[in-house]
């Protein structure tokens, strides 16, 4: 049996069917992960993500110390409730985890992945040293994603006055306090809406009402593909300790400057930079029926080849389309093998769907 | 739970079976449909390919989630394939006993009488 969310006997009484994911029993869908999916671009649905970890950082030195921990530069954070996404790399520039940090009162919340929170505390203790920092792991929370172009208005119906006023005032990519709630306007769907971060004991109640209010549950396999079509990456499909955010769409992420903020892997960074970027990430597109999966081959004519890190269903596109790292010069047409035939493949920038449009 | 037709036959890979004249017809179980979730594509076997023996690798259901490979129930010889899912493949779940895949002329006609009678598929899947 894996870790369960305080949600899970909901899930079940909602009809969830589960899907272990990172060591925790989640539910894959409720009846139609591509009906799932279509609601959430159409109208908005909730999501527990209560498996993620909330990391809560405190003490005089906490800002030097994530800028010491993290690829990118929490000092480019000016006030309470700006965000930023950032890698979290080993010496030799592998990325350990992708996280959103928020800057708050107290000092910082770093929001990680469900399959990686022991490794990353287990980082993060390891790299604490001489520092005056405090981590705290705030498991008795649980966190609700609500994401469609209708999630704010539909959720600012729901709660108190205060909250509705902040829900509707929060700036894309910003998370502030109200209460025992925070609540922050971050997704992972390519679409507008909210991530709460409750008190475990309010959070089915919470769900409950929203559930009563007409807006669906959603599943993690709507989830990913979702995330696929807004081309964000997947911690342990795109990324993981053996690539660096320079070849994973993450360079953007990599705060240069100043030059002289030596975060851990900056060396192993910079180093493959003098050397030269050898490979990428792209989208593919498969014009023709079929599906495109992780791990398949990609083979692009006189440039080389690579591999597909996820693929599957564009719902909203109806095609299949795929994340995949190929080698740097890349061209606009490629090929991938699929149970021993090679389909043609449209290259793309790794955005296939954003707030319901077609990119491609 | 689904009712299963009783005058369909099963194999333990999921597949039903019906007589069709000489032929037999083939699809996938309710309950194989419904562990699969969505089904987005499917890979026909080609007309005229022979299965040596039943079990042999006859398609591919495609989900959203994944690839599944389909058996033939029986040896023998596509006769037909159900070109309709090409462009509705999402039949398999809605009507997974009406939705066909392909149609085989069996080597042995008695084959289908080796497979799972409906009482005993339902025994296999628990319900």
């Amino acid at each position: 049996m894996g870790q369960r969310t305080p949600l899970f006997d909901l899930h079940l009484a909602l009809g969830a069917k589960l899907v272990d994911f990172g060591g925790w029993d989640m539910p894959l869908h409720y009846g139609s992960q591509v009906e799932e999916h279509h609601q959430v671009r159409r109208d908005c649905g909730i999501f527990d993500v209560s498996h993620m970890h909330v990391l809560d950082v405190s003490g005089s030195q906490a800002k030097p110390w994530l800028q010491h921990l993290l690829a990118n530069d929490v000092g480019r954070l000016q006030q309470t409730g700006q965000a930023l996404y950032s890698a979290m790399l080993d010496t030799h520039g592998g990325i350990v985890d992708d996280m959103i940090v928020y800057q708050t009162d107290e000092g910082y919340r770093l929001v990680v992945n469900a399959a990686t929170g022991d490794k990353d505390l287990a980082w993060m203790n390891a790299n604490l040293a001489g520092y005056d920092v405090r981590i705290k792991h705030r498991s008795e929370l649980a966190m609700l994603a609500i994401q469609g172009p209708n999630a704010r208005q539909k959720i600012g119906e729901l709660v108190n006055q205060e909250r509705t006023a902040l829900i509707h005032t929060l700036r894309p990519f910003e998370g502030q306090q109200e209460g025992e709630w925070f609540i922050a306007r971050t997704g992972y769907t390519g679409e507008d809406g909210l991530e709460i971060i409750l008190p475990a004991t309010e959070a089915c109640a919470f769900f409950n009402d929203m559930v009563g209010a007409g807006i669906s549950p959603i599943g993690l396999g709507a989830r990913d593909t979702l995330r696929l079509e807004a081309g964000m990456n997947l911690y342990g499909q795109e990324i993981d300790e053996q690539v660096s955010p320079l070849t994973s769409n993450m360079a953007w992420t990599v705060a240069w400057m100043p030059e002289d903020r030596t975060f851990i892997g900056r060396a192993a960074l910079e180093a493959e930079r003098v050397r030269g970027i050898t490979s990428k990430l792209v989208g593919l597109v498969l014009e023709e029926r079929g599906v495109l999966r992780a791990h398949q081959v990609v083979r692009i004519a006189e440039v080389g080849e690579g591999e597909i890190t996820s693929g599957s269903f564009s719902p909203t596109l109806s095609k299949s389309i795929a994340l995949a790292r190929v080698p740097m010069a890349t061209a606009d047409r490629a090929e991938v093998e699929i149970r021993g035939k090679w389909y043609p493949v449209r290259v793309v920038r790794p955005a296939f769907v954003r707030h319901g449009k077609a990119l491609i | 739970m689904s009712t299963i037709p009783a005058e369909l036959r099963f194999a333990e890979s999921h597949e039903w079976a019906r007589q069709e004249g000489d032929l037999i017809v083939v699809g996938i179980s309710d309950h194989a449909q419904e562990a699969l979730g969505d089904v987005v594509f499917v890979e026909l076997p080609e007309v005229g390919k022979v299965f040596a023996a039943a079990g042999d690798q006859a398609g591919v259901v495609e989900s959203v989630k994944a690839a599944s490979d389909i058996y033939s129930p029986v040896a023998g010889e596509v006769v037909e394939v159900n070109e309709a899912l090409a462009d509705g493949p999402e039949a398999l779940n809605e009507a997974p006993y009406d939705s066909w895949i392909f149609k085989v002329k069996p080597a042995n006609a008695a084959d289908l009488g080796k497979l799972l009678d409906a009482a005993g598929y339902k025994a296999l899947i628990g319900e």
